[in-house]
């Protein structure tokens, strides 16, 4: 296996303008993903997970945004900044679907109710080139075979809501590794659906890659499921990555009092009786026009006046391959 | 459940609804009116006759109006379901002058619909993929304007337009003379030179409405996710609006044809008689105006069952549209 | 986007609880819907002009210069008299109009108007004019203006000399109350028919739900119009007033039966009512506190949508000589007047009532637009 880089994001800030002042959803965010492996990132809604995703994909549905920094496909041949290119454009274009793909929270909604699954998963053949439509059905009933649905070849002509929503999550994902792309964003692709169902669909993401060898952007605030997913694990939080390691590490040894605390939120198997379940207090505020400081500063119980609210922590590396943005350990 | 047998049970209730219909229109039109051996009687009387009591009970039991309501009532309907609609006042078959009007009414009514949908889908889909634009607010302020005026309003106020500033004179469907000829080219152009006009008048609140109705789903569709989904696909944006957004936005106005259809028959009755058009709604005011009893029901009750088979239209072309409604309803 | 919590610690959060958004949790749903309402401009705008424009036809005797029904002779056909400030001098003495002088073009057979630059009757505000009678009960002669000596014709007269304003402002009186009048009638009859189709189900639901297809299976004007030709031509013009509301409502109130039923199903099945009823809440409490507030904001909406529609049924009626009938005069009569397009080509003020129609139609629109926002409880503020 090769440990290649794939993408690298360097400084990534998304804003919104709204009304009621600049809200910087993504803020300052660098990370890489490699060939073959799987990225996690967790944290609570509202944290800027999605938008990094849509971000990527240069798929943002808002008009009034904003986008700096770098987004770096590698190629053997060299590398293209996704930041730079036109949206609407040609290139763009042509690099969704077929090497960045993207499967979805809601399987039923990212459907269109009106046109059937098979319809929708040749789409990205037809668009990006093929002209044969049997040879596009054909393909299409294949990949449902490979995902794992049953009777395909009548499958294929089924409208998502005929389907269950397991059947529904595997065509889409059908539908996003139809081109074979070197990377798939999956955007907490198992949170609607049943625990059963989750396992099968997870079960099916790591074979797929181990067949393809795609690398994976899996998104999710489920620490469980990050613990079964991901090679590397990026914290998010309010637009910035606190913590940053290989997923060993972070689990057994977490250094962000954000990451720690998400730890300790995990329900134990076997816990104590009469023990409560630790929460963090407060809710994730909404990053309207945000100070330079620490963004986890009025949430932290280790909080420090006058250094947590004065600046951005730098990361700081802990251990090798694993660093954290917190002035406990500068 | 088939979609024949769905057809069968919607066609059977739309006839036990026409029944009931009838019933009413029979005590609305007949009832209030004295009997038609009255109104004779009281023709003769002043045109000089006298009439003797056996004659009027002659006349009477002639016309069936000796009889109880409800079997007058059943001798008019089952007459009426065997196309015989009795005489009107002028002595004329009603079939005979109604025929021509019927034809009139619908081709009027089809082609308003199709104008409406041909004018307020694009523009919709224009003000909603161009939000807050210029065009954007004329077409809301024109649809404001177009809700506001009633039809008739309109028709009177395009009259005088084109009076004052053309010398023209807009009513009816046809140039003098024309109408009788047989029909050739030169009598079907004259038709649609005449017919714009009726159509502009008929169509523009309805336009007006389906163009507020397209604006406002368009505008929720294009948030859905299925439109982030197909654009990470790498759909072209156009091909993206057009094959999923436009497609979805259209069920509601699709699913109004069952709505506006009837509404078309209902509506340009007022237009029809400001403008002189040939069609059924002129023929209904003059007949009530004159106490022609037959005629008047005749028509209304034709007006009707047009209207409910518009409705009916309506639902079979939704449920062709729609593959959940399709489903729902067994259509395979 | 909210940031509602109550238990943010030592820290500053990065959004607090504002003074407004505090007084917008406690505000009971009334408040924020007239605080909804209030931001919508238009709406408001077009509710006040419709309360003056209610408050002006209550009160129209008093407004208009003349009585509708006077007919002015020498002044057939006039054009809207034309107001001046300045003499022919160019010396400024307020208001005024010039006296007015005709002769008879000898192609057409029209009288020309011309204005006599040496008489000039001056505008008189709150003057004693043309005696009328209040409300049909007390004598009066108090006008808002006139020209003294001279006539004003503010919108022109018509084909028999009578002052078009004036008509326009006592045909409000009937053509703006009869859509209230009728939208009550309808909202009593669908509200409680609705009401009980909803409330008992069963037989009852169903007999009522088939008469309301039945009716409006039927194409409404063509009903409203072999209706409207039943009601006797000698009637006095109170009993055609209260016969036409009757024929209007038969049609409108099938809709909102509907409505009100469809509304009743769907919140008892609400989620906060179940709720309400599990915490043990008594069904009069859960009626008052939970049902009505949705009801009559829901009811409120509807009124306001289903007026002009009424106001458009009686001008149709009354235009085509079916409603109001002289001497009465409603906008639709009025514009009965206005069928023979030749005349209107030459007189077009007497279009000018459609102009009130369509500018009620117009400003109710916009009123229940901005309602039905308001009413909209998840709508943001």
């Amino acid at each position: 296996m090769t440990f290649d880089l794939l993408l690298e994001v360097k400084d990534l800030h998304t804003y919104f303008e709204l009304e009621e002042g600049t809200l910087k959803a993504v803020n300052g965010l660098s990370f890489a993903i490699k060939k073959n492996r799987t990225l996690g990132i967790v944290g609570e809604s509202g944290c800027g997970k999605s938008v990094t995703a849509q971000s990527i994909m240069r798929i943002i549905p808002r008009k009034n945004s904003r986008l700096r920094g770098q987004i770096l496909l590698h190629h053997d041949s060299g590398a293209v900044d996704i930041a730079q290119l036109d949206e609407d454009g040609d290139q763009m274009r042509d690099l969704r679907g077929r090497e960045i793909a993207m499967i979805f929270q809601e399987p039923m909604t990212a459907f269109s109710p009106v046109h059937t699954v098979g319809n929708q998963i040749m789409e990205a053949l037809f668009v990006h080139g093929e002209t044969d439509k049997r040879a596009a059905r054909e393909r299409t009933i294949t990949l449902l075979d490979e995902v794992g649905i049953p009777a395909p070849e009548r499958r294929i002509d089924d409208y998502p809501f005929q389907l269950s929503g397991g059947m529904r999550q595997r065509s889409m994902i059908a539908m996003a590794i139809i081109l074979n792309p070197r990377l798939l964003i999956a955007d907490e692709p198992t949170t609607a659906l049943d625990v059963t169902i989750q396992a099968q669909i997870l079960r099916l993401m790591k074979r797929l890659q181990r067949e393809n060898g795609m690398a994976i952007m899996f998104i999710t605030h489920d620490l469980g499921v990050i613990a079964n997913m991901a090679d590397d694990v990026a914290v998010m939080y309010l637009g910035k990555i606190v913590e940053y390691g290989a997923a060993r590490q972070i689990f057994k040894d977490p250094k962000h009092p954000y990451t720690k605390g998400l730890m300790r939120s995990i329900p134990k198997f076997g816990a104590t009786e009469g023990v409560h379940l630790a929460t963090i207090k407060g809710t994730v505020p909404v990053p309207l026009d945000p100070p330079d400081a620490c963004p986890f500063a009025s949430r932290c119980s280790e909080f420090i006046p006058g250094r947590c609210d004065a600046a951005m922590p730098e990361a700081v590396t802990v251990a090798p391959g694993h660093s954290v943005n917190c002035v406990l350990y500068e | 459940m088939s979609f024949s047998k769905y057809l069968l049970q919607r066609l059977l209730y739309a006839f036990l609804v026409l029944i009931a219909i009838s019933f009413l229109i029979f005590m609305i039109v007949q009832l209030p009116r004295g009997d038609a051996v009255d109104r004779i009687v009281n023709a003769r009387q002043a045109q000089g006759d006298i009439i003797t009591e056996e004659e009027e009970a002659a006349l009477r039991a002639q016309y069936g109006l000796d009889k109880p309501i409800y079997v007058q009532y059943l001798i008019w309907a089952t007459q009426f379901a065997r196309g015989n609609m009795g005489h009107s006042m002028l002595g004329i078959p009603v079939s005979k002058l109604i025929d021509e009007r019927i034809a009139a009414t619908v081709m009027l009514s089809v082609i308003s619909l199709i104008a409406t949908y041909a004018i307020a889908v694009p523009i919709g889909i224009y003000s909603a993929t161009n939000q807050y634009s210029l065009g954007d607010y004329f077409w809301t302020f024109v649809g404001f304007i177009g809700l506001a005026t009633p039809n008739f309003l309109l028709a009177l106020i395009l009259l005088f337009l084109f009076h004052k500033f053309f010398g023209l004179s807009i009513g009816g469907l046809y140039s003098p003379g024309v109408e009788e000829q047989p029909w050739s080219l030169a009598k079907a152009l004259d038709l649609l030179n005449h017919l714009w006009i009726p159509i502009i008048v008929i169509v523009t609140a309805h336009t007006a409405g389906t163009i507020r109705t397209m604006r406002a789903t368009l505008l929720d569709e294009l948030g859905q996710q299925y439109v982030i989904t197909a654009r990470a696909k790498g759909v072209r944006y156009r091909r993206l609006l057009f094959k999923y957004p436009v497609r979805l936005a259209l069920n509601p106005v699709v699913n109004s044809i069952g709505y506006i259809l009837p509404r078309l028959i209902s509506g340009q009755t007022i237009v029809a008689i400001v403008l002189n058009l040939p069609t059924l709604g002129p023929l209904l005011f003059s007949a009530l105006l004159a106490e022609d009893v037959e005629l008047a029901a005749s028509i209304l009750m034709i007006q009707s069952i047009l209207a409910v088979i518009g409705v009916i239209l309506g639902d079979v072309i939704l449920s062709l549209y729609d593959p959940r409604i399709r489903m729902e309803k067994g259509v395979t | 986007m909210s940031t509602q919590s109550d238990e943010v610690g030592g820290a500053v959060p990065a959004t607090g609880l504002s003074n407004m958004e505090e007084r917008y949790y406690i505000a009971s749903q009334q408040q924020l819907i007239w605080r909804r309402f209030k931001r919508h401009r238009l709406a408001l705008i077009s509710g006040l002009v419709l309360i003056i424009m209610y408050f002006l036809a209550f009160t129209y005797e008093f407004w208009s210069p003349y009585r509708a029904v006077t007919q002015h002779q020498g002044f057939v056909n006039t054009p809207p008299t034309p107001i001046h400030f300045f003499d022919s001098e160019g010396n400024f003495i307020g208001p005024f109009v010039y006296g007015l002088k005709y002769e008879l073009n000898l192609d057409t057979f029209e009288r020309v108007y011309t204005e006599d630059p040496d008489v000039i009757h001056r505008i008189r505000f709150f003057t004693r004019g043309e005696p009328y009678r209040f409300w049909g009960r007390w004598d009066m002669d108090l006008h808002f203006f006139d020209a003294g000596e001279g006539k004003v014709f503010l919108l022109g007269a018509d084909g028999l000399g009578r002052d078009v304003l004036s008509r326009i402002l006592a045909a409000s009186r009937i053509s703006l109350t009869i859509g209230l009048v009728g939208v009550f009638l309808s909202f009593f009859l669908g509200a409680t028919l609705g009401g009980i189709s909803g409330y008992y189900g069963g037989a009852v639901d169903i007999l009522i739900m088939r008469v309301t297809e039945i009716l409006s299976a039927i194409p409404q004007i063509p009903l409203w119009i072999a209706l409207a030709a039943i009601v006797p031509i000698d009637w006095p013009v109170e009993r055609t007033y209260f016969a036409i509301t009757i024929i209007l409502s038969t049609m409108t109130w099938t809709g909102l039966a509907r409505a009100v039923r469809a509304k009743l199903l769907e919140m008892r099945e609400h989620d906060y009512i179940v709720a309400a009823k599990i915490a043990g809440a008594s069904d009069i409490r859960i009626i008052y506190e939970h049902l009505l507030p949705g009801y009559i904001s829901f009811l409120i909406v509807n009124i306001t949508i289903a007026i002009p529609g009424m106001i458009l049924g009686e001008t149709a009626l009354s235009f085509l000589g079916l409603g109001i009938r002289p001497p009465a005069v409603s906008w639709g009569t009025l514009l009965e007047g206005a069928q023979n397009i030749s005349n209107v080509a030459l007189y077009p003020w007497l279009l000018t009532p459609a102009l009130f129609v369509i500018a009620t139609v117009l400003l109710f629109n916009f009123v229940g637009d901005g309602l039905r926002d308001a009413a909209d409880p998840y709508k943001e503020l």
